[in-house]
């Protein structure tokens, strides 16, 4: 035990617990967000491409362009250039709440963009059946695209979320608090290796966790 | 009935214009198993979909017992579409629903029906294509046919008046393709449907359809009672359709035949006469002789017909061919 106490000397276990409450609160609101958000945007791009049911250029052009500009954009320096938008909308640029919008303006163009491919991979002629049985295109998305997509988009899911740990850690740059705030203040800028271990450890552990549970329900609900 | 007038259908690739379909007038009766062949290019997948609007024509009538569908809006496309069925050649069921709640799936968009109603029609559905223990299952845990019969129950499931088949059976085997026919020309008896199918095969307007029409091109090339299509073929295109489902190659048979002596000619029966025992009657009277050289005996849908090709040699073969003609046969002189 002593040695074990010696080895990581400098780890605060407590502060390990609260910073790793931190990262669990900040992809826990920020996937919530970007699902909500991101899986409209990515049905409407889909349905606005060329060949679908809501086909228009200008929309999907658009739209297009904005997911893609926010795609380019490397996450750490979108956390910076969204400072000021961030003070307005949350009413403070720091901590947890503070990074909530730029970690959700990153994640949904990405997650909106797997939504469209997941549900490309629908097969044309199960719309066109549905097409016949009089469906409104509301029905052809709500019992149709969506079910049928369900595998993909639960795929699309767990690769955004283990994404957003990441955007997370980077996120303590900028005094988000969690994991990668501490590995970033502790690890990195005071050399204590044994810190930096315990987080890098943690966060593996979650993205474990993330992309076992994400298979495990893809699996559930593919009936191919 | 489904009325076609002057229809036609352009698409535009890449800007320029391909014709589908050039303009075409047909009928389609009430009742009637209507079959539509041709080649994959043909145009009869467009004017199949043409009948429930998924594709819109580019001008022409269409009218289904009267109504143009060709005028109706969103909601009224909606409401006749649930008065039209259809099935795939891939089925197209949902891969995330159970065989129960694919077939569920149409009376669940028309929303007019409380869950137990749609249980209950759901049930009979299944009894009556024969999945009954399967309700419970994934389409990806059943065979090519009982995809195609799940395909059939959800299509009838809204007790629609017509029937669109689009090449139902093209990616069965023959014996599935043999019982999935059976069924549709079941229901078209029982129900009263008349059912539009595309195939490519003659072998399916053979076996299920009351009226043909050959399709080349983007037009109607040939068309009437399946009996006088596939026995008296016209067109070239139906006749290589027809020799497709013999199997037959007209220049080997021609060269097969041209050392047989005598006349050689092509006796069709149909119906009743095709158990008629008149070829030994005549060649008892008239003193010739025969060799049967080629023949067939099946069913044109529900009636029976031979078609026997004959070297004719010594009596009297004018007389022959006279009692042939007075005969209900169809004779053909091929030399």
């Amino acid at each position: 035990m002593e040695t074990l106490a010696t080895l990581f000397s400098n780890v605060d276990w407590y502060e390990i617990w609260v910073a790793t409450g931190d990262t669990l609160i900040m992809l826990g609101i920020s996937l919530a967000f970007t699902v909500l958000l991101g899986l409209p945007l990515g049905v409407l791009m889909f349905l606005t491409s060329p060949r679908q049911l809501l086909e228009n250029k200008p929309v999907y052009a658009t739209i297009g362009l904005i997911v893609n500009m926010l795609r380019a954009l490397p996450f750490i320096i979108l956390l910076i250039v969204m400072m000021p938008l961030t003070e307005i909308i949350t009413g403070t640029s720091l901590g947890i709440l503070g990074t909530l919008p730029p970690l959700i303006a990153g994640a949904t163009p990405f997650f909106a963009r797997l939504v469209e491919t997941a549900l490309r991979e629908v097969d044309r002629g199960i719309i066109e059946a549905i097409q016949a049985m009089g469906a409104t295109t509301r029905q052809i998305v709500v019992k149709a695209l969506l079910p049928e997509a369900r595998p993909g988009i639960l795929a699309a899911i767990t690769v955004t979320a283990i994404a957003l740990v990441s955007f997370t850690a980077m996120a303590g740059a900028v005094g988000a608090g969690g994991l990668g705030d501490l590995a970033i203040r502790y690890g990195y800028q005071r050399f204590q290796n044994d810190v930096m271990f315990v987080t890098v450890v943690l966060l593996l552990v979650l993205v474990q966790i993330l992309q076992t549970v994400g298979d495990r329900l893809v699996a559930h609900f593919s009936h191919r | 009935m489904i009325e076609f007038h002057n229809v036609h259908k352009t698409y535009r690739v890449a800007d320029r214009e391909i014709p589908a379909l050039h303009p075409t007038s047909l009928q389609i009766e009430a009742g009637q198993v209507f079959g539509l062949i041709g080649h994959s290019g043909a145009g009869k997948s467009t004017m199949l979909r043409l009948i429930n609007r998924l594709e819109a024509p580019s001008g022409g009538k269409i009218l289904v017992d009267g109504v143009d569908v060709t005028a109706l809006d969103a909601d009224g496309l909606r409401g006749f579409r649930r008065q039209v069925g259809m099935i795939f050649q891939h089925f197209n069921l949902l891969s995330s629903k159970t065989v129960a709640d694919n077939v569920a799936m149409p009376l669940t968009l028309a929303g007019d029906m409380s869950r137990a109603q749609i249980d209950q029609r759901v049930a009979e559905l299944l009894a009556r294509v024969g999945l009954s223990d399967h309700a419970k299952k994934y389409p990806a845990q059943l065979s090519g046919g009982q995809k195609q019969r799940v395909g059939i129950a959800r299509a009838l499931a809204t007790k629609p008046k017509i029937l669109l088949c689009d090449e139902a059976t093209s990616a069965l085997d023959p014996q599935t393709t043999a019982s999935v026919l059976q069924l549709l020309a079941e229901i078209n008896r029982e129900l009263k449907l008349t059912i539009v199918l595309i195939t490519h095969e003659m072998d399916v307007i053979r076996r299920v359809c009351d009226q043909v029409a050959v399709m080349d091109a983007g037009v109607i090339v040939e068309q009437g009672a399946v009996a006088d299509v596939f026995l008296h073929p016209k067109h070239p295109t139906t006749r290589r359709f027809v020799q497709e489902d013999e199997q037959v190659d007209e220049n080997e048979q021609n060269s097969d035949f041209a050392h047989v002596q005598g006349r050689i000619v092509r006796l069709t029966f149909q119906g009743e006469a095709t158990y008629a025992p008149l070829l030994g009657t005549v060649a008892r009277e008239t003193g010739v002789d025969y060799s049967i050289l080629a023949g067939r005996i099946d069913r044109i849908k529900d009636t029976p017909y031979g078609q026997l090709t004959l070297a004719i040699t010594g009596g009297d073969m004018e007389a022959a061919f006279a009692r042939f003609t007075a005969a209900d046969v169809h004779m053909e002189i091929l030399r």
